[in-house]
């Protein structure tokens, strides 16, 4: 029993940053526009939540300096692709770059320390409770904030006006500035949202994943991220269960190596890519509803005629 | 009939200038609307129209000039602006988002935050009212054009503005629907509001219009009072000279005539929950005659037009048939390749790729079929065979544009529908497929198509029009048929047609049964 609990909870913590990470980038694309640089985002949270961290004693200074420098970070893209019409595509993965190398430059002196990590909640009575109690009561706080956003970004997306505004932007930036929406103020904030949420993933990684900093730690879960959103065909309910699918299936088959089951480790290595892309095609077979979800103006610049 | 206004200006232009590039689109437009007036404006096709009421919706900044609303100076900068004044716009290029519902789409133009199922009540209700039914969920994307513009002219009405403007709001309509609008626009009238309606249909703007504003090459050439011209006199105030009116040569020995196409119990099954199946639908077009198909806007037309071109294949092979050939089989290429040409509804992503030159559009659609005059050893494109019967088809169709050899995207409506429609022509088919021939273009230029359709079939083509414009049906056709919820009805004769016998067709009677009933959508 108590194996099976242990197995669902470090299920959880693998599929909680891509959960974030994704739902983010979710909103981002949601908006029309296509920002690659996740993985970037994310390593930059990664090593500034460790850094605050470690510097201040206080994991959770660390949790809010991940969020600021993931949205900071994007900020840098959202200037250069929203403001100055660069190319989403290009621009993206130069961030990805930027950010891993300026990440292992800003990381060289936390290398080998041990960091602080987010406690994970405990309540009096509730957490003790047999098998549901660490399930429900006993998981890292980023676990909680990571649920709590997917509802919200559904409810905002699909429930509010300004959701709706924002999903008419990614369908024709063109219709929605001849109706006086403005496109451009819109999708800056969905590029910070973006951002912070793939800063918060990086935050999980180095506060409560593996509470240290090792260059490169995202090991691109960045792109795990950008794969489940078009994958999910842009709804939030089935990227949370492609990073679940893809955090299952990536324990399992640790579990499976560590049996010493007689199947190349590649191979087992391989299963929860394929298994979460087979999953999520199998749900979007209908075409219609994918046709309904996808932004059709996303990835291109939006540059009023004045 | 006569206009309720009591004189006051609502709007004032004064030397309104937008420069792009080197061509001075609109050069000092002078233009004042009364409250409670319905004022025309005329032009043909690239005469500045849409960038006078772009500026005036504040989407395009004028370079000089001077807007006066309700005699203060105003700068519109942006359509949130406009709308703030109570200009209200009911776009020619839709500005709907096809992935939401038609209550959604309207909600994102309303600022007052109340919850889209009561918008969606609001807009039933006051679609009905208007006479334009709607319904509030389905899908802009599965609507056709017609019903598109219903939902940008609620969206418009909703936001209760003092201004209407109109781009060519007719062009998709049934004479029923298109009574229907003008009796909104006199209600709208008699409510003190002024609506700005711009359209090339100078019957319409005779019967409903109180004053007239025309436009050519970006000026003002004349203002005059529509209901004392005659539409030969707005006309040449329109094109600076006459419009040759279409003549219809008398078909001969069509009853002897081969069918070049041959329709046979075509039958479709509907492709989304929204489209209409069609029916055991039979249709033989002989050479030699022009066959009109008439019908209110998303009775099957378009599935119709997909079925018979090739944009979607048919399981019998025989339901299509193409100079005595079965082709349901075949695929848009394979029929063009036996003789036939088509020209689509749609101008941009369908009749054109958007962003490519004309004479890439040019070669994109008929480098199967004139292989050898546009490609050459190897398959090396010859650009400049493929340029040169780019410049020949915009000369014989008089396409203006501001560039040699511009983007489709770069053109304007009609301009791309002379283009497309002269592409096709240009190969001399031996059966032509239209629908919608001259959707928004100016009267200049449809007559000029019209007559070169009815010359195309009176060289020996068989020519089939789909077409919402019973003018233009009978100007041109031989024989009318109607489709009616993915049902055609026999061809009728051109000179048994009346306009109620059509019109009753169209709202689903039965023939024989005409007095039953009359209903639209």
């Amino acid at each position: 029993m108590d194996i099976t609990v242990n197995i669902l909870l470090t299920i959880a913590t693998a599929a909680t940053p891509l959960l974030i990470a994704a739902i983010g980038e979710l909103v981002v694309e949601r908006s029309g526009v296509l920002n690659l640089g996740v993985e970037g985002m994310m390593i930059m949270g990664a090593v500034g939540g460790f850094g605050a961290g470690y510097l201040t004693g206080s994991p959770w200074i660390g949790l809010l300096a991940a969020v600021a420098m993931g949205a900071v970070f994007s900020l840098l893209f959202a200037v250069m692709t929203l403001s100055l019409a660069t190319n989403q595509v290009a621009t993206g993965l130069s961030l990805t770059l930027l950010g891993l190398g300026l990440s292992g430059m800003m990381g060289t002196s936390f290398v080998g320390q041990p960091g602080e990590r987010l406690p994970n909640l405990d309540i009096p009575g509730l957490t003790s409770i047999p098998v549901i109690g660490r399930l429900l009561f006993g998981q890292d706080p980023i676990f909680y904030i990571s649920i709590a956003l997917t509802a919200a970004v559904m409810w905002f997306l699909f429930k509010t006006r300004t959701g709706l505004t924002l999903r008419s932007i990614g369908d024709s930036h063109t219709s929605a500035h001849a109706l006086g929406i403005k496109v451009i103020r819109y999708r800056y904030l969905a590029v910070i949202f973006g951002g912070a949420c793939a800063g918060l993933a990086g935050g999980h990684l180095s506060l409560v994943y593996t509470p240290q900093w090792v260059e490169n730690m995202a090991a691109g879960r960045g792109w795990i991220a950008l794969a489940l959103v078009v994958f999910a065909s842009w709804r939030p309910w089935r990227v949370l269960a492609g990073a679940y699918i893809f955090g299952a299936v990536w324990i399992g088959q640790l579990h499976a190596q560590a049996f010493g089951i007689p199947v190349p480790s590649q191979l087992l290595s391989s299963l929860p890519y394929l298994a979460t892309v087979v999953v999520l095609v199998l749900i979007s077979r209908n075409k219609r509803l994918t046709m309904m979800n996808t932004p059709a103006s996303l990835g291109q610049p939006f540059v009023p005629d004045r | 009939m006569s206009a309720n206004h009591d004189g006051t200006t609502l709007l004032e232009v004064r030397g309104l200038t937008k420069i792009f590039g080197t061509l001075t689109a609109c050069d000092h437009v002078d233009l004042n609307i009364a409250k409670g007036e319905i004022h025309a404006l005329l032009g043909e096709n690239g005469a500045g129209k849409s960038t006078l009421v772009k500026m005036l919706f504040g989407s395009l900044e004028p370079n000089s000039g001077e807007i006066f609303w309700n005699g203060q100076a105003v700068r519109i900068a942006s359509p949130g602006a406009a709308k703030k004044l109570g200009i209200g716009m009911v776009f020619q290029h839709f500005s709907l988002f096809e992935a939401l519902t038609a209550a959604e789409n309207i909600a994102l133009s309303l600022d007052d935050g109340s919850p889209i199922s009561s918008i969606a009540a609001k807009a039933r209700a006051l679609s009905y009212s208007y006479g334009l039914p709607l319904d509030p969920e389905s899908l802009v994307g599965d609507l056709s054009v017609g019903e598109r513009q219903r939902i940008e002219i609620i969206r418009c009405l909703l936001q209760t503005p003092q201004l209407v403007i109109l781009d060519e709001p007719t062009s998709v309509l049934t004479p029923q629907e298109a009574d229907k609008l003008f009796e909104t626009l006199e209600r709208l009238r008699s409510e003190g509001k002024s609506i700005l309606y711009i359209s090339h249909r100078l019957e319409e703007v005779k019967r409903i219009c109180d004053r007239a504003t025309v436009l050519r090459h970006g000026k003002v050439v004349g203002h005059c009072n529509p209901r004392q011209e005659t539409a030969s006199s707005l006309a040449r105030m329109m094109v600076g000279n006459e419009v040759k009116a279409v003549v219809r040569a008398p078909a001969e020995g069509i009853e002897t005539a081969p069918a070049l196409l041959d329709i046979r119990a075509l039958t479709r099954k509907p492709a989304t929950p929204f489209s209409i199946p069609l029916k055991n639908i039979n249709l033989s077009v002989r050479a030699g005659e022009v066959i009109g198909i008439a019908g209110v806007a998303g009775n099957g037309q378009g599935e119709f037009f997909e079925s018979v071109s090739g944009e979607v294949l048919q399981q019998d092979a025989a339901s299509v048939r193409i100079r005595g050939k079965d082709a349901g089989g075949l695929t848009i290429t394979g029929r063009r390749l036996m003789g036939a040409a088509f020209v689509p509804e749609e101008r941009l992503g369908h009749g054109a790729a958007p962003r490519m030159k004309l004479s890439e559009n040019l070669l994109l659609s008929r480098h199967a079929t004139d292989g050898k005059a546009f490609v050459g050893p190897g398959g090396m494109v010859k650009s400049a065979a493929v340029y040169a019967a780019a410049q020949r088809i915009i000369e014989a169709m008089d396409v203006r544009k501001s560039a040699p050899d511009p983007e489709a995207a770069a053109l304007s409506g009609g301009n791309l529908q002379k283009f497309i429609v002269g592409r096709e022509l240009d190969r001399r088919p031996s059966v032509m497929v239209v629908n919608q021939p001259t959707w928004g273009v100016d009267a200049g230029a449809a007559a000029h198509i019209r007559q070169t359709l009815i010359e195309l079939a009176r060289s020996g083509s068989a020519v089939l029009v789909i077409s919402q414009d019973l003018d233009e049906l009978f100007e041109i056709s031989d024989a009318i048929a109607v489709m009616h919820n993915g049902q055609l009805s026999k061809p009728l004769p051109i000179a048994e047609a009346t306009f109620e016998k059509i019109g009753l067709l169209m709202g689903g009677a039965e023939p024989g049964h005409a007095e039953h009933t009359l209903e639209t959508a």
